[in-house]
């Protein structure tokens, strides 16, 4: 295997208050490789925006990395100083974020924030940087690039903003790109666009993508790996057709099962009653849990870690060689469930 | 469970006849003065025609900006049609200005559960606030059959409308002992069960749902979405669903109605509109969708955006990223035609220029 691009190691955000300390993250381990997407899933509040956060080095304070390594081509980043840290941020991973008019600064033109972050990394003069900017723009999908680029960021459209936003991300050419929800504030027909081009261009590029939403939609067609969060951990981690299809964890189980498909007509969605605990109140044992239809002993006491499930890792204990008979026990239990309800 | 009368199909309990509804989004007068412009209206809603029968969930599909919260508006009568008439039961909309009994019947709950529910009142106030409105719908659902006959409001009694509360609560699946806490205390699903018992209140026959779930993470929405379908067998609700979500429609509705622009491009029922969408439209949107069983493919993306609303484009307003547009397009509007059991309005495929379906979108059902 290849050295990892990203490698996130038992990583640990905290965020200390009065009332003593939220842990937000915890125990948060996987790898990008070059050139790979990696979509992270989760619902509001499942930590994903965070992680993508960490990684950037821009943690709203009070939040800080209590444990846990962050490393980028090997060499670690997460102990960085702001300084070294602004030039890592641009130069070797980019940044998108959701709301593309909150991420331009609306007193420049386009042109003048794209040759900045150019002459920030890159070794140009103005007029290179100006060329480069055009071209950027072009490979980006705008008409008119070089119009526009005198233009400010109000007299762009959503999807044409965003446009400029993945021009911005991708002007000192990182390796690794972290996009935060780059699609959801967008239409459905200017989602489409906006997904295809970032496949594309990373693609031609090399750049390694983590790609941080709630639509699994979005992952399923984007992404080679999904990762699913719950309450500040991984849940399961697999190749996204894996994860997709064959679901392992029972909370990706539930999620699959509540979204409404486009292609099928039902007429009961799965639900997964109840609703992610507040960071102050994380279950013992499995955070899952008190939703679980499958939790069994061990659950509410011991807290599982990612292990082999099928293709992908899920943090199971039906997945536990341990347990395996009163785990054989619940899926039968379930059956018979699922059985009785398919007769109603 | 369904004791109601069954509504006599002939009438249908909403019709909209040729509604629109414009705003006039002009720059100050002085400003229109100096720069010498002239005003500028945006139709927001053009010429739209649909009905909902008694029972039935009618979902409007469409991009921001095409106009499906304005006719939410326009049902409930926020907002008076400028064009055109909305009938509610036969009665024009605009008269629930002054009818009481009228307003009663259609309930509308919106999308921003934050937004939605007064902070500062307990869950149990803002639920009761419709109740002490309108008094006379405080008929215990439970116990006796519906009551459409006006209740004296000295027979509503604090205590039945704390009675009436509580059933609510429990309806939408929250607990009694909720009423004495604040929205913040709630989730977000949580807080759009608030508003829908809110709205369930005065025992409405119509409800205008106004993308309730888009604020809501998927297990949830899941939670609200059942609940809905439950509540509407269970009551003989009626539903206007609008939503930018295609799935989430094709979950909820019946017939389905996809705008663009203002307008009606296409209105079927769901099973028709799923598997053989007419309007070129109707499949660009099927087709932008991602999908979970398309892992790995790659997608054609459909060019072009949304046209600004103050600007259409002449005939047809969808013809600039119309794949099959010719010049008929560019001059003429379409009209919504009947093919089968589809309305569309497209001169490709009544012209038979567009095959019913290219490729299959639904195989699977």
């Amino acid at each position: 295997m290849p050295t990892p691009l990203l490698e996130v190691r038992h990583l640990r955000v905290e965020f200390p208050s009065r009332r003593g300390t939220l842990l937000a993250l915890d125990d948060v381990s996987f790898s990008i490789a070059p050139g790979e997407v990696l979509g992270v899933v989760g619902e509001s509040g499942a930590g994903k925006s965070l992680t993508g956060a960490a990684i950037i080095g821009l943690l709203e304070a009070p939040g800080r990395i209590a444990s846990g390594e962050i490393l980028l081509n090997g060499r670690r980043i997460d102990q960085l100083d702001e300084e070294a840290m602004r030039r890592v941020r641009g130069k070797e991973i980019g940044a998108i974020f959701q709301d593309p008019l909150t991420s331009l600064n609306p007193l420049y033109t386009v042109g003048q924030q794209l040759i900045e972050t150019i002459q920030t990394h890159l070794d140009l003069s103005t007029n290179a940087a100006r060329q480069r900017a055009i071209d950027l723009l072009e490979s980006t999908g705008i008409p008119g690039a070089r119009q526009r680029i005198d233009q400010y960021p109000h007299q762009f459209s959503g999807g044409m903003r965003q446009r400029v936003v993945i021009a911005l991300a991708l002007a000192a050419e990182p390796k690794l790109i972290v996009a935060d929800e780059p699609t959801t504030a967008l239409d459905v027909s200017i989602q489409a666009q906006i997904i295809t081009l970032l496949k594309t261009l990373c693609r031609d590029h090399g750049t390694a993508i983590m790609l941080v939403t709630h639509d699994m939609g979005v992952i399923a067609e984007t992404a080679d790996r999904v990762a699913v969060m719950y309450a500040g951990r991984i849940v399961e981690i697999g190749a996204v057709q894996d994860v997709i299809h064959q679901p392992q964890h029972p909370y990706t189980i539930g999620l699959m099962g509540a979204i409404p498909s486009m292609r099928h007509e039902v007429e009961h969605l799965a639900q997964i009653d109840g609703s992610m605990p507040r960071l102050n109140a994380i279950p013992s044992g499995c955070a899952f849990h008190p939703r679980c239809a499958a939790r069994f002993a061990p659950c509410s006491r011991e807290r599982p870690d990612l292990m082999p499930a099928k293709a992908s890792l899920a943090a199971c204990w039906l997945h536990d060689d341990r347990h395996r008979k009163a785990a054989a026990a619940v899926h039968a239990t379930l059956a018979a469930i699922d059985h009785g309800a398919s007769l109603q | 469970m369904s004791a109601l009368p069954k509504p006599s199909p002939a009438r249908p309990l909403v019709e909209v006849i040729n509604a629109g509804r414009s705003f006039d989004v002009s720059a100050p007068w002085l400003n229109r003065v100096l720069q010498r412009q002239g005003r500028t209206i945006l139709k927001a809603v053009d010429d739209v025609s649909f009905t909902i029968a008694q029972g039935e969930t009618l979902g409007l599909v469409g991009e921001s900006g095409c106009g499906k919260s304005t006719i939410a508006r326009l049902l409930v009568g926020l907002h008076a049609p400028t064009s055109g008439s909305i009938l509610f039961d036969g009665e024009p909309v605009a008269r629930f200005a002054k009818s009481q009994a009228m307003r009663r019947r259609a309930q509308m709950i919106f999308q921003d559960p934050y937004a939605s529910l007064n902070p500062r009142w307990r869950v149990g106030r803002i639920i009761a606030e419709p109740l002490r409105l309108h008094r006379a719908a405080v008929v215990d659902q439970a116990t006796g059959p519906r009551v459409r006959e006006p209740v004296t409001a000295n027979d509503v009694t604090d205590q039945r409308i704390d009675a009436r509360v509580d059933a609510l609560l429990r309806q939408v699946g929250l607990s009694p002992a909720d009423r004495v806490k604040y929205p913040h205390q709630f989730s977000g699903g949580q807080r759009q069960r608030i508003s829908i018992a809110r709205a369930l209140a005065t025992q409405p026959d119509f409800l205008v749902c106004d993308e309730p779930t888009s604020a809501l993470d998927v297990s949830v929405q899941a939670q609200v979405l059942n609940l809905m379908k439950n509540l509407q067998r269970d009551l003989g609700l009626t539903y206007l669903f609008i939503s930018h979500n295609l799935a989430v429609v094709r979950y909820i509705a019946d017939r389905v109605g996809v705008m663009y622009l203002g307008r009606l491009a296409e209105l079927a029922p769901k099973t028709e509109l799923f598997a053989r969408p007419l309007h070129p439209y109707t499949r660009m949107l099927l087709e932008a969708i991602p999908d979970l069983e398309k892992t790995g493919t790659s997608r054609v993306a459909v060019a072009g955006e949304v046209p600004n609303p103050l600007d259409p484009p002449s005939g047809c307003t969808f013809h600039p990223r119309c794949p099959y547009a010719n010049a008929r397009c560019k001059a003429e509007r379409p009209e919504l035609k009947r093919h089968g059991l589809t309305l569309v309005a497209c001169h490709g495929v009544d012209e038979g220029r567009i095959d019913a379906i290219t490729e299959p979108v639904a195989v699977a059902s």
